[in-house]
């Protein structure tokens, strides 16, 4: 299991260190410093073995993190674990940097205690950890509370205390999906899939048990042959998509969802990643790209790039990107754009072309003229890919969410009750398209 | 309000301040410095000084303070214990508090602290703990027993501890459930013999019953140690699997990676033919694709374990190749394992997308990765046959770019792509040839080098070129020297003519100039071959080439079965099993695939499930295992030191013989054994490359020759490799089963070690005898070929007891067809001694006339156990005590009716001492003691209980490994 967890600022000094295993000696808080941080190559392995001791490491902007041991121990978790304490500490005191780590030390220690005893993880919900790790002390409580606490950190349902009321009842459903495409400079798609994210913001009182629906193929075909003649049994087909693969936050009852592919839960309060889900087949792309470049002589570039959204006329893209990488020896660019705004930045070694907004169905054009420094080096240019961000009011995978039922038998609300708010928005994974 | 402020004091009377507050009157005070004493410490400050006014502080109610306090002792302790006792105390109050929170930080924190005073006030807090009405309580006392057995395994076990939490695994809640699992698998560990898991149907039952309600990592706990389970049908084996499945849906990527170790284990008990099998296979493939969603990190974990499910099950995946495709800016570790699954899933179908993106990557920045990349497109060249026209061209098109590297790099596949197409793409040689100046790698040199040697007949300046090589001669890499001298004396048998005083040049370079024994003896063979018979030496230097094979980098398979039951876990990261970097005895222990029940499959190996006492049948009964090979081509074949001084002339004239009866038939190979097998057909890289590279046979006599020997297998090992060489081939070898024990007048019956048609026609069986204080090996050698056999000897490779012939082995008349002899190999124990696995592993070769066999057999340890083993009675005592507990190992043995004096009588025949005998409430104590040749002692109490068949045996010895053996041991002196 994890030996020890160190934690150092850019400059390899420890911020904070705890040791559990008496295998681990002060030493590979060094070795790690030494052989990873200061090491004079680029990190070629999240895990690295020095001497018989292996070190996991992840970085949160200029923080690493650091878990050790001399055992075989379950890889994955032990990233899932340092994920897990990234999310912990982001959710006590906000980002993960030097200052918010040198300012909260002794709640570290605390929570370093709570969710990892002699390397083994234990719970580590934020949600259950609030309730007694607070830095205020605990001595107020009262006996009961007490066996409330540790029924909910070590109960069946460790994710949510008993006993939330709300004045509204209120529920937020955000279906976040990022759209990945590799196009080849023919159109022709090489790979493509979305992946996508149902964020829950659950603002309910009790223990409300929820029922979460959406137009899964594999459940409408399964009511369509019930011979249902309700509109979701006509909608079939077209309206339902195939889903390659999902995943479910621990609240979701995964047997029954895997007898009946219902997916039945009690959510935890606030704000949670219900689900993951990955789609392949009848992706709508909202963006093509065409490019043209030419290479005119040896100190010329021409480059054409058209865009075209592909989506429903009354909705508006945002935040649209696209950036075209240049040769490293340009010596300068002109831009021609009809619509909004371009520029060569020498620093990221592209033109970046922003627009601000963009309706369905639409087409947008640049031109661009590059002079380049004539170089001996033989090393042809690579052409990286020219990429592209953009934001979409709608689920590019098709994805509907169909219904949320929330049942609180306990408590005098019902699934009328409660006020439902459903938003879609599809962003752009890597979308590229090669030149 | 900020902490950072702590961080900052740098003062030099610090500590001294420090210590005032700290024992200051006022709360706030107090708890400024314990936090400034803890800001220091984790800086690497040595506060240490101030451990007395710190503990001071433990007794108050306020728990941030008291944890702080904790902390501060979990780091201090072990350097003062003395002053640690004072918080003995205040822990055992705290483990009474009312507050459960109070009783598990109380209990938590004091098993953290490794003092041994400590540790005896810890159990009987813990105890009641365990039993503790709070759930959050006897999680935590589930984890402290695993803590305390880290301290002092012996009196976790004298306390009970260890029943304790067994009980707590039918816990009503699931967390306790967990905690206890996990303390319990990593004691387990530490116990490899020891029954402590006892996974039957019913708690299996309720691990998966507590798998649906616990915590995420409570899931990852009970399903690692469910994979430690093997269910005993197919049937039962489905029914876990079903409740298993849902877990791949799981939000968290080690849930899942455990679930497929699960899955895949158990997978190997189902039947092929069942509807099921079809539809767990299916329901493998989308989660193993999401994980590649996750994070880069956990990708990289994602990735290598895919690695290895795509070798053992390339069904999986076969149609996910675009998942792997990689993106630009994946982070380069991912990068390149993506790339390696990427060659492994390529096929026919889908090369065209494969090449396409290879040559994409093929122009990217980082080094490694176009290397590899480019490496990759000579891969698919040799696997798929249909795209190595495409192949070809694209490393052409890419040779163009005059990346340097990516030359280098395309030659050295270029020349791959030769051997496995002769004859189809050599109109490419002048391109090739255009770029010689440029390479400046060794290896790329030797592959551009073999190229022209291999075709220069058709290159006009093939002279030319091969000469300009020959000038910075010592300047080269042994590789290019020895590839340079086979090219150019194949260019002169082709062009005689022009070419002799370049010929000349080189074999005088390589045998004069030279120091380099390899190098040496290669020209010599050459220019003796050259000189006596040109025509034979065309046909040896310029002979056909075996094929190569078209899969490279496979893990060889016993490990992959390893690193399956691995998956998930750094071992399956870093392809290696846990015993290559875990220290001590923790995860030695081998895992292995369950056998799959019935159903026609006869591929599995026949030891599995036969090996005594639930010891590990040896995996080096498989001779493909490239480092046996490697081993012995280190042996020297000379005879050893010790033989009568008539004897070695005529073993060196056999070993000469070998040389001059087997060159014939082996130069054919050796002439591309050394530049070929380093990159090419190797079935497990790592260990066949071992013998390949030349520089390690160096020290043997006749290098070359020994060199070809070795060449071959490889040439005709990935046919049979596929076929599961770990079971066709295990069984000729079966030892692991039944191996005979001797006692002193018991010798077991002679077992098959090496049979005939792996010998070309020798076949040799044999057992050990101890006799009267010499160890003996008995063989029996039979000639079942038509020709007669002759110019035998024999050599060990290093072994765990420095076991080497005594003697050479005496077969003084030549041996004819269908004739048997039998020899007495009288062997000692001063041999270099090198750790085997198992311990009692021998690996021997023999040789003759005809060629070198190796094959390797184990011996009992009883042969080890000398005449003077009686231990004196004190020492005996002493002894006993002062080894650790640790290493005692307990055993059943089972259904002997011997009364205890003539056990005592049957196993002082084989050196087993008894030293005393004590007879308590009608059951007889047995000590006992053995010395082994080299040394070591081993103690043993031998319980009998009268009327009972059953004997307890307690083994202790310094060298725990030794115990399994010398129970094995008993039972056979017992049983015979």
């Amino acid at each position: 299991m994890i030996g020890g967890l160190f934690i150092y600022n850019h400059k390899g000094e420890v911020l904070i260190s705890r040791v559990y295993r008496d295998d681990i000696g002060r030493n590979a808080v060094d070795a790690f410093r030494v052989n990873v941080i200061h090491a004079r190559q680029q990190v070629r392995s999240p895990v690295t073995n020095i001497a018989r001791t292996s070190f996991f490491h992840v970085k949160r902007s200029n923080i690493w993190l650091a878990a050790v041991t001399k055992q075989n121990v379950n890889a994955a978790m032990v990233f899932e674990f340092l994920y897990k304490m990234c999310d912990v500490m982001t959710a006590y005191f906000g980002k993960i940097s030097e200052e918010n780590i040198k300012n909260n030390f002794v709640l570290i220690y605390e929570l370093l205690d709570e969710i990892l005893d002699f390397g083994y993880p234990q719970n580590s919900e934020t949600g259950a950890l609030k309730t007694f790790i607070t830095q205020q002390g605990i001595k107020s409580q009262t006996k009961e509370e007490q066996s409330q606490i540790t029924s909910q950190v070590t109960g069946q349902i460790g994710w949510r205390r008993e006993g939330i009321k709300y004045r509204r009842n209120e529920l937020f459903l955000d279906v976040l999906e990022s759209v990945n495409l590799l196009m080849s400079p023919q159109g022709q798609v090489l790979s493509a899939h979305v992946s996508g994210r149902v964020v829950m913001k659950s603002y309910l009182s009790g223990m409300p048990e929820c029922k979460f629906g959406m137009n899964d193929k594999i459940v409408i075909d399964k009511q369509g042959k019930g011979g249902s003649t309700d509109d979701a049994g006509k909608s079939s087909g077209k309206q339902s998509i195939a889903i390659d693969d999902c995943t479910f936050h621990q609240c979701v009852r995964l047997s029954k969802f895997d007898s009946e592919r219902s997916i039945s839960f009690i959510p935890p309060d606030g704000e949670y990643e219900l689900m993951r889900y990955r789609t392949t087949k009848d992706i709508i792309l909202p963006f093509r790209v065409i490019p043209l470049v030419r290479e005119v002589g040896r100190t010329k570039l021409e480059v054409k790039v058209v865009i075209k959204s592909n989506f429903k006329p009354s909705l508006l893209a945002q935040k649209i990107e696209v950036r075209i990488p240049t040769p490293l020896n340009t010596s300068g660019v002109q831009v021609i754009c009809m619509k909004g705004k371009a520029k060569y930045k020498a620093s990221e070694n592209a033109i970046v072309w922003k627009i601000k907004r963009m309706a369905g169905m639409k087409e947008s054009q640049i031109s661009a003229e590059i002079e380049l420094l004539p170089t001996n080096d033989k090393k042809k240019w690579a052409r990286p890919p020219i990429s592209m961000n953009f934001e979409v009011p709608f689920a590019p995978s098709g994805l509907k969410v169909r219904y949320l039922k929330v049942f609180e038998p306990k408590l005098n609300y019902s699934d009328h009750d409660v006020i439902k708010w459903v938003r879609y928005i599809g962003r752009s994974g890597i979308y590229e398209t090669r030149c | 309000m900020t902490d950072s402020k702590y961080f900052t004091t740098t003062k030099k009377g610090e500590i001294f301040e420090l210590k005032a507050e700290l024992n200051s009157d006022k709360k706030e005070k107090k708890k400024e410095a314990v936090k400034k004493v803890i800001a220091s410490m984790t800086v690497g400050k040595d506060v240490s000084a101030l451990f007395p006014d710190v503990v001071n502080c433990m007794q108050t109610d306020n728990l941030e303070l008291k944890k702080l306090v904790y902390l501060y002792l979990m780091n201090y302790a072990k350097s003062q214990p003395d002053m640690a006792i004072m918080a003995v105390n205040t822990f055992v109050k705290d483990c009474e508090d009312p507050n459960p929170l109070i009783r598990a930080l109380a209990v938590r924190t004091m098993g953290c602290i490794r003092v041994d005073k400590i540790t005896e006030y810890l159990c009987e807090p813990l105890r009641k703990c365990l039993k503790d009405e709070d759930p959050y309580v006897r999680k935590t006392a589930a984890v402290c027993v695993a803590k305390l057995h880290d301290i002092n395994a012996q009196l976790v076990e004298d306390q009970g501890f260890l029943d304790t939490l067994k009980d707590l695994i039918s816990d009503s809640n699931p967390m306790v459930v967990a905690n206890a699992v996990a303390a319990l698998s990593e004691i387990a560990e530490s116990h490899p013999n020891s029954n402590l898991l006892d996974l039957n149907p019913q708690s299996i039952n309720k691990l998966l019953t507590a798998l649906n309600e616990c915590t995420e990592w409570g899931q990852i706990f009970i399903l690692d140690c469910l994979a430690n389970y093997t269910p005993r049908d197919d049937r039962e084996s489905q029914s876990i699997c079903e409740r298993v499945t849902p877990r791949l849906s799981h939000a968290n990527s080690a849930v899942v990676l455990s679930a497929v170790k699960v899955l895949m284990k158990f997978m190997e008990m189902l039947p092929k033919d069942l509807d099921y099998y079809g539809t767990l296979l299916k329901k493998l493939a989308p989660p193993l694709v999401t994980l590649l969603s996750a994070e880069p990190e956990l990708q990289y974990v994602a990735l290598r374990n895919i690695n290895l499910i795509v070798q053992k099950r390339p069904e999986i995946l076969k149609h996910e190749m675009k998942v792997f495709f990689v993106k630009y800016n994946d982070p380069i570790y991912v990068k390149l394992e993506k790339l390696d699954i990427m060659i492994r899933l390529a096929s026919q179908a889908n090369i065209a997308q494969v090449l396409a993106e290879l040559k994409e990557y093929a122009t990217e920045v980082d080094v490694d990765f176009v290397r590899k990349a480019v490496r990759a497109i000579g891969r698919c060249a040799i696997k798929v046959e249909q795209s190595a026209e495409r192949c070809v061209s694209t490393l052409l098109d890419l040779i163009q770019t005059k990346v340097n590297y990516v030359v280098q790099e395309a030659i050295v596949v270029i020349k791959d792509i030769f051997r496995k197409y002769p004859n189809k793409y050599e109109s490419v040689i002048a391109t090739l040839c255009e770029n010689l100046d440029s390479l400046d790698e060794p290896e790329a040199r030797a592959a551009m080098i073999w190229i022209v040697g291999e075709y220069a007949e058709r290159i006009d300046n093939a002279d030319e070129l091969l000469e300009s090589f020959l000038e910075g001669f010592h300047d080269e890499s042994t590789q290019v020297q020895l590839q340079l001298l086979t090219a150019i004396v194949k260019l002169f048998l082709k062009k005689p003519t022009e070419t002799q005083e370049l010929v000349q040049q080189v074999l005088s370079l390589a045998t004069q100039d030279s120091d380099n024994p390899d190098l040496r003896d290669r020209g010599y063979i050459y220019w003796r071959l050259l000189s006596t018979d040109p025509v034979a030496a065309k046909e040896v230097v310029l002979a056909e080439k075996p094929l190569i094979s078209e899969e490279t980098d496979l893990i060889e398979p016993t490990l992959l079965d390893e690193l399956i039951c691995h998956i998930g876990t750094l071992a399956s990261v870093y392809h290696k099993p846990p015993s290559a970097f875990v220290e001590g005895s923790r995860g030695v222990q081998h895992k292995r695939l369950p056998a799959r029940a019935g159903s026609g499959e006869s591929t599995e190996s026949p030891d599995v499930g036969q090996s005594v006492g639930g010891a590990d049948a040896p995996p080096a009964v498989i001779p493909s295992q490239g480092d046996l090979l490697g081993d012995l081509l280190n042996l020297d074949l000379a005879p050893p030191a010790t033989t009568v001084p008539a004897v070695p002339a005529s073993m060196q004239m056999g070993a000469m013989d070998l040389l001059g009866g087997g060159l014939d038939s082996l130069m054919g190979d050796e002439s591309e054994t050394h530049n070929i097998h380093q990159r090419m057909e190797s079935p497990s890289p790592q260990s066949l490359s071992e013998y390949s590279h030349p520089e390690l046979g160096g020290d043997i006599g006749g290098s070359p020759a020994i060199g070809a020997g070795m060449g071959a297998p490889p040439a005709v090992m990935p046919a049979s490799l596929n076929a599961a060489v770990g079971g066709g081939l295990g069984d000729l070898f079966d030892l692991g089963g039944g191996v005979g024990m001797p006692t002193g007048a018991f010798i077991p019956p002679k077992t098959l070690w090496l049979p005939a048609m792996k010998a070309k026609g020798l076949e040799i069986s044999g057992t050990f005898a101890r006799r009267s204080g010499v160890l003996q090996m008995d063989l029996s050698l039979t000639n079942k070929a038509l020709s007669v056999m002759s110019d035998f000897a024999i050599q060990f490779n290093r072994n765990s007891f420095g076991l080497a012939p005594a003697g050479p082995l005496q077969v003084l008349t030549p041996l004819t067809p269908n004739q048997t002899i039998d020899v007495a190999l009288p062997l000692s124990t001063v041999g270099p001694i090198m750790k085997m696995e198992p311990l009692t592993n021998l690996q021997v070769a023999v040789k003759n006339n005809i060629d070198v066999f190796y094959f390797s057999c184990q011996y009992p340890i009883s042969i080890l156990f000398v005449e003077d083993g009686k231990m004196d009675r004190q020492v005996f005592l002493a002894t006993w005590k002062d080894i650790p507990n640790d290493n005692e190992a307990q055993f059943q043995i089972k259904d002997c009716h011997l009364n205890s004096d003539a056990a005592t009588n049957k196993l002082q025949s084989s050196n087993i001492f008894t030293i005393a005998k004590r007879t308590v409430d009608g059951q007889d104590m047995l000590y006992q003691s053995i010395k082994l040749t080299n040394g070591i002692w081993i103690l043993a109490e031998l319980r009998v209980q009268a009327g009972s068949p059953n004997y307890v045996l307690s083994v202790k010895c310094r060298a725990s490994e030794v115990s399994q053996f010398v129970y094995q041991c008993y039972e056979l002196v017992l049983k015979n």
